[in-house]
């Protein structure tokens, strides 16, 4: 299982959780695991076989669109942090 | 028993020496001055380093590190110069010449001379504890006086970065804020009080800022940055902008003048608990747009006004940027250029990851098809 971030904006999709776990040999495959576990989480960040274009997922610190996308593997130690972007300065 | 005479005499016979003409013939030479501070205040040989003696042994290998390559090193009258280049060949320096006559006869002889800028003593006293810095010193402290720093944004970052920039003396701090100071900001935004309640923010900001440290040149902009009126704040000419401001629009007009006209932006941005840093040095590096190409949809990015914010929150991000802004302004250390500081002040813990510039990046991208300002509050509600 690996650790995926949950950002503070999509917090109450995932029940109130900081981080969840989701398994999966790739990116695909723990988006698909996650959206199984935590619907309403899953569908915000990845819908229609696509990571939804304004949240940024990062595997162990490397963003995917810079690497192999919905391919990049992911270890059980990895962490997947999913972020949005914040726009606050208040 | 050996005179000083007798032992100037003896040092000279072991060292080279050499004329101006001949020094200035020399490829590649390291130029070092020896002189005591106050003598190099008067005036040095221009591209000289100053290695007063008494730190010759400890400090020359910082200064000349290449021992193969020549050095000409100068004192007032060619005496301590040549005690010093004796030293030097006992450190393995291989072609030493002590320069015969000194800054005497250079200057004598209308060769240029360069006339050190310094800090006056009250400035000294002020900036004591960087003047201790190396990595900052005077040199470094000159730059930051010299710096134009803009700020987006007088309130919760704005208010820390604009009072450390202040007292770090920034010369020049720029502050772009159209609201007014209210009770709900006293929470966080420390550079506001209950006396500057109902005041402009920017007005707040720039009284504190004075009562800190009057030798900063406040420009205050009572506005909201607009493609309007970017332009025109721009082209007051600044260094460096400190962005913290409190909606997406703002930030994505920033990002694209930014880079446009070349200024690096210190990124901030806090929601609750949680913090994002980063610096966008256009070219060098990604911009906002390579980073987050769109933004989220309006009911994923409530306010701070909408969803609050921690009140220690913005201080530390805000001091997280201002670090940034002063490394930049002074030229020194790994500015966060490629890489986004995230912050979790609920776990206390930090993480980085890399950001990459986008070869197809709309604006700073290979082939860039945003070359004017956009609507950016239709293209923020999509």
């Amino acid at each position: 299982m690996s650790v995926v971030r949950v950002p503070p904006v999509l917090r109450a999709e995932a029940g109130g959780a900081r981080e969840v776990e989701a398994s999966g040999a790739n990116v695909r495959e723990v988006l698909e695991d996650l959206t199984a576990r935590l619907p309403a989480l899953g569908t915000k960040v990845y819908g229609e076989g696509e990571i939804q274009s304004f949240v940024n997922v990062y595997v162990d610190g490397e963003d995917v669109r810079t690497r192999d996308g919905l391919e990049t593997p992911v270890r059980e130690t990895s962490t997947v942090i999913l972020l949005p972007a914040m726009a606050g300065g208040c | 028993m050996t005179t000083y005479r007798e032992l100037l005499q003896q040092t000279k016979t072991e060292i080279e020496e050499i004329d101006a003409r001949g020094a200035q013939a020399l490829d590649g030479a390291a130029w070092i001055d020896v002189r005591e501070d106050d003598e190099w205040q008067e005036g040095h040989i221009p591209g000289a380093l100053h290695v007063a003696r008494g730190y010759l042994e400890s400090r020359i290998e910082a200064a000349a590190p290449d021992k193969s390559a020549p050095v000409v090193v100068y004192c007032a009258a060619g005496n301590r110069s040549a005690f010093s280049a004796k030293t030097l060949q006992e450190l393995g320096y291989e072609h030493v010449y002590s320069l015969a006559g000194g800054f005497t006869d250079w200057k004598r002889n209308g060769n240029e001379i360069t006339m050190p800028r310094t800090l006056s003593p009250e400035k000294r006293t002020r900036y004591s504890r960087h003047l201790l810095i190396p990595e900052i010193g005077e040199e470094g402290q000159l730059k930051l006086l010299d710096s134009k720093i803009l700020l987006i944004g007088a309130g919760g970052l704005g208010s820390p970065t604009s009072l450390y920039l202040a007292a770090a003396g920034i010369g020049t701090l720029g502050i772009i804020d159209a609201d007014i100071v209210d009770e709900t900001n006293l929470q966080r935004q420390i550079a506001h009080s209950l006396e500057t309640l109902g005041t402009p923010k920017v007005d707040s900001a720039k009284r504190a800022i004075e009562a800190l440290n009057p030798d900063v040149n406040v420009v205050t902009y009572r506005e909201r940055l607009t493609s309007e009126n970017i332009d025109r704040i721009l082209d007051d000419g600044w260094d460096l902008i400190v962005d913290g401001a409190d909606n997406f629009p703002t930030r994505y007009l920033v990002n694209d003048a930014s880079v446009w006209r070349g200024i690096p932006v210190v990124h901030g941005s806090i929601y609750r608990f949680e913090g994002q840093v980063t610096v966008f040095k256009p070219h060098d590096g990604p911009c906002y747009r390579c980073l987050f190409p769109e933004p989220p949809p309006p009911e994923l990015a409530p306010s701070c006004a909408e969803g609050g914010v921690l009140g220690v929150l913005p201080g530390i991000v805000g001091t997280l940027q201002t670090n940034e802004a002063i490394k930049l302004a002074a030229g020194i250390g790994e500015p966060l250029i490629g890489r986004l500081l995230l912050l979790d002040a609920l776990a206390t813990e930090f993480t980085e990851v890399k950001i990459e510039r986008r070869s197809d990046c709309p604006v700073c991208g290979d082939h860039p098809t945003i070359t004017e300002y956009i609507d950016y509050v239709e293209f923020c509600a999509r």
